[in-house]
C-alpha cells in the first residue's frame, strides 16, 4: 500500500484528466485506504507535519491570549498605518480560498471534468483559508470579544451597524461565503462518506461516518434532487465567490486614500485571489498525489490546467500593476503621482514592490512552455514565489499607501512586531492542522464524481480534444 | 434463499447488477411491466436512470428561487428599514437611502437564504437525516456505494406479488435477487 510501506513505489505519471482503466473499486481503495487504516498505521510523514502544526497552532494561540490580554498595542499598527499585518495576512488567506470554490462551481458551470479530482481539497482548502483569513478582523479590532456588534441584532443599545460602510458588507460577505463553502463541501462529500461508512472497519469509524452520512442510500430519487442541488448550489457559489473579493477591493476602493481609489481594485482583487489560491492548489496537491499514490487520479494534466489558469490570471494581475500606475499618471492627482512613484521607487518600501515583481511577472513566465506546466517539482516552487508575491502584492497596496498619503506631516512609517510575526506564522499552524485532519479522516479526492466520470470515460474517453489528438499523432486525422 | 419466508415482514425484493448500463435496463422493463413502487440505488448518479424509473422532475430549483427572492426583500428590507426609518444618521450629509450602498448585502443574503435553501430541502424532501431504512437490510448491500447497482421492486407496489417480482427480476439478468426485510 503506498501509504503505509517506506518502499518508493514506481510512479506512473499520466497526460490523461484521468489514468486508464480506473473502476469504481479501485477509485475507492485508492482514496479510502489511507483514510481507513488504524491509528498505528498512520504514516510517520502525517505526525511529523501534524507535530510542526500543533508547535505553529501553540503559537497562534498564544499570540491570541497575548493579544487580548495585552491588547492591540502588540502590533506595529499606528496611525497612519492602522491596516497593517492583520489585513494583509486577511487579504492574502481569503485570497487563496477562492481557488477552491472557483475549482468548485465555476468548472462545474462550464462542465469542465477535469476538476473533479481536484475539487475536494481544494474545497476543504477554502475553508480552512477562510478560518484563518475571518479571524484576522476580528482579533485585530481592538476589543475582539464585541466584535458581534457588527451583527443586526436586537440589542439594548437601540443600535444598527452602518449597512453603508464597506466593513459591514465585508461582514456579510466572509460569513456567507464562509457559511454556503462549508454547506457546498459537506453536500459534495455525504455520497462519499456513505461509501466510508460501507467499508468502515472499526466501530469509531462506523459510527463516525455513519453519523455524518445523514443515512444517505443513493436511491436515484434523492440523486435526482441531490444534482439539482449541487447545480444550484454551484450557480449560487460563483458569483458569491466574484462577490467577496470585489467586496474585500472595496473596503479599499471606497476610501480616498491615494492607491486605494481605484474603479479597477474589484476585478484586479478577483484576479490575484484565484492566482494564489491555484497556487495553493499546486503547493498542496503535489506533495498530497505523491504521498497518496493519486497519481492516476490527480494527472499531469490537472496540474497543467492549474497552470495555465495560474499564468493566465497572474498576466491579469500585472495588468492591474500597470493600470494602476497608468491611472496615477493619467488621473493628474498629485497624490496619486507621488503614491505611484513612491511605491515603484520609494527608499522605504521600493524593495517590496520589485519583489513582487519578480514573484508575480519574471516567475511565471516559465509556465509558457508545456514541459514546465507538466513538472510537479517546478510547479511547487513557482507556486511558493507566487503566494511569495501575492503577500507582498497586499503588504505594497496596504503599508506603502498609508504610510505617505496627504499631509507630509503626517506621514510615518510601519515596522512589524515579533507579534504581527507570531500571528502570521502562527495561521500556518492553523490551516495545517486541519488541514492534515481533513485528508487524515476525508478521502480528499470525491470517489462519487470520480466513478461516474470514470464510467464516462470508459464509454466516451475524457474529452473530445484529446480523442482527436491521439488520432492526429497516430496520422490518422490531418490538422 | 430462494422460498419467501413468512416470519419476516418484506420491503421488498431486490436484484443486483455490476453495471449501470444493466439497471437502467431493468428499470425500464419494471417501469414497463407495470411497477410502479420501486427505487434504483447506485455508488453515483447514473445516466438515463429518471427516465427509465419515469420520475417527475424534482422541482427544487422553485422552492430556491422563492427563498432567493425572499432574500432579496429581506436583506434590501433590512437596510432600508434600518437606515432610512428607525434610526437615520446624517453621515457627511449622503442620502439616507443609498440603494447603490445596499447592494452587496442584499446579494449576500439572498445567496446566503438561497443556498441553505438547497441544501437543506435537499437533504429534508429525501428523508436525511435518517437513521434506520429497511433498503440496509438487503445483503451485500454495502456495495451500492462502492460499485454495485440496485433495483428494489417495493412490496407496497400494488401489483406486487413475491414470486412473479422474482421470475421477472432474475428476467432482467442481475448477479442476485434477494429478499428486503423491513
Amino acid at each position: 500500500m503506498a501509504v503505509t510501506s517506506g518502499v518508493p513505489r514506481p510512479v506512473v505519471e499520466t497526460k490523461r484528466v484521468i489514468g486508464r482503466g480506473q473502476t469504481s473499486g479501485g477509485i475507492d481503495d485508492v482514496v479510502n485506504s489511507p483514510v481507513l487504516v488504524g491509528p498505528q498505521r498512520t504514516p510517520r510523514w502525517w505526525w511529523i507535519g501534524f507535530g510542526i502544526s500543533l508547535a505553529l497552532l501553540g503559537l497562534y494561540l498564544f499570540s491570541v491570549v497575548r493579544l487580548i490580554t495585552v491588547g492591540v498595542g502588540i502590533f506595529g499598527n499606528n496611525q497612519p498605518v492602522s491596516w497593517a499585518m492583520p489585513i494583509i495576512n486577511f487579504v492574502w488567506w481569503i485570497g487563496i480560498g477562492h481557488a477552491g470554490t472557483l475549482i468548485s462551481a465555476a468548472l462545474l458551470l462550464f462542465r469542465q471534468p477535469w476538476r473533479t479530482s481536484i475539487n475536494r481539497f481544494a474545497e476543504a482548502m477554502t475553508i480552512f483559508a477562510v478560518v484563518c483569513a475571518g479571524l484576522y478582523p476580528i482579533l485585530h479590532l481592538g476589543r475582539p470579544w464585541v466584535f458581534y456588534w457588527l451583527l443586526p441584532y436586537p440589542n439594548t443599545h437601540g443600535l444598527w451597524p452602518n449597512f453603508r460602510s464597506p466593513l459591514d458588507w465585508d461582514l456579510f460577505a466572509i460569513s456567507t461565503y464562509a457559511s454556503v463553502s462549508v454547506l457546498f463541501w459537506f453536500i459534495g462529500l455525504i455520497p462519499d462518506l456513505a461509501t466510508l461508512r460501507d467499508s468502515a472497519k472499526s466501530r469509531f469509524q462506523k459510527l463516525f461516518y455513519g453519523v455524518l452520512a445523514l443515512g444517505w442510500n443513493g436511491s436515484a430519487k434523492a440523486w435526482q434532487r441531490y444534482n439539482r442541488a449541487y447545480l444550484l448550489l454551484a450557480a449560487l457559489s460563483f458569483p458569491l465567490v466574484l462577490s467577496v473579493h470585489s467586496t474585500i477591493a472595496m473596503d479599499f476602493a471606497v476610501s480616498q486614500v491615494p492607491g486605494w481609489n481605484n474603479t479597477v481594485m474589484p476585478p484586479y482583487f478577483v484576479a490575484g485571489a484565484v492566482f494564489a489560491g491555484f497556487a495553493m492548489v499546486l503547493i498542496l496537491a503535489v506533495p498530497l498525489r505523491r504521498a497518496f499514490g493519486l497519481e492516476k487520479l490527480i494527472t499531469l494534466r490537472h496540474l497543467d490546467n492549474a497552470a495555465k489558469l495560474m499564468l493566465a490570471t497572474g498576466m491579469i494581475v500585472v495588468y492591474g500593476y500597470g493600470v494602476e500606475l497608468f491611472y496615477a499618471w493619467y488621473s493628474g492627482v498629485e497624490y496619486e503621482i507621488f503614491m505611484a512613484y513612491n511605491r515603484v521607487f520609494g527608499a522605504d518600501h521600493g524593495w517590496a514592490f520589485w519583489l513582487l515583481i519578480a514573484c508575480n511577472l519574471v516567475a511565471i513566465q516559465p509556465l509558457w512552455l508545456r514541459s514546465v506546466r507538466q513538472n510537479p517539482l517546478a510547479l511547487f516552487v513557482i507556486s511558493l514565489f507566487v503566494s511569495v508575491g501575492m503577500w507582498l502584492e497586499r503588504y505594497v497596496i496596504i503599508v506603502v499607501s498609508l504610510t505617505k498619503d496627504f499631509l507630509v506631516s503626517s506621514w510615518g512609517n510601519y515596522v512589524p512586531t515579533f507579534w504581527d510575526w507570531a500571528l502570521f506564522i502562527g495561521s500556518f499552524g492553523l490551516f495545517g492542522t486541519l488541514f492534515l485532519l481533513f485528508i487524515r479522516l476525508l478521502p480528499s479526492i470525491a470517489t462519487t464524481e470520480m466513478k461516474e466520470f470514470a464510467h464516462h470515460d470508459a464509454h466516451h474517453g475524457s474529452d473530445a480534444f484529446e480523442t482527436i489528438r491521439e488520432a492526429y499523432y497516430r496520422g490518422e486525422v490531418r490538422a | 434463499m430462494s422460498t419467501p419466508r413468512d416470519d419476516v415482514a418484506l420491503y421488498g425484493l431486490i436484484a443486483e447488477y455490476d453495471t449501470p448500463d444493466e439497471v437502467v435496463r431493468a428499470a425500464e422493463a419494471a417501469r414497463k411491466a407495470g411497477y410502479t413502487k420501486m427505487d434504483a440505488y447506485s455508488p453515483h448518479p447514473v445516466e438515463g436512470m429518471e427516465d427509465a424509473l419515469g420520475l417527475r422532475p424534482t422541482r427544487l430549483g422553485f422552492v430556491v428561487l422563492a427563498m432567493g427572492l425572499v432574500g432579496v426583500v429581506a436583506g434590501f428590507g433590512m437596510q432600508w428599514y434600518a437606515g432610512a426609518e428607525f434610526y437615520p444618521l446624517n453621515i457627511g450629509g449622503r442620502p439616507m437611502n443609498p440603494w447603490p450602498s445596499y447592494v452587496v448585502i442584499t446579494f449576500e443574503v439572498t445567496v446566503l437564504l438561497a443556498a441553505f435553501t438547497a441544501g437543506l430541502v435537499m437533504l429534508a424532501r429525501s428523508g436525511l437525516p435518517r437513521p434506520y431504512h429497511s433498503i440496509f437490510n438487503a445483503p451485500g448491500f454495502e456495495r451500492a456505494s462502492r460499485d454495485g447497482y440496485y433495483l428494489c421492486v417495493e412490496s407496497v407496489d400494488p401489483r406486487f406479488d413475491a414470486s412473479a417480482v422474482r421470475t421477472f427480476l432474475e428476467g432482467t439478468g442481475p448477479v442476485r435477487v434477494e429478499e428486503v426485510a423491513t
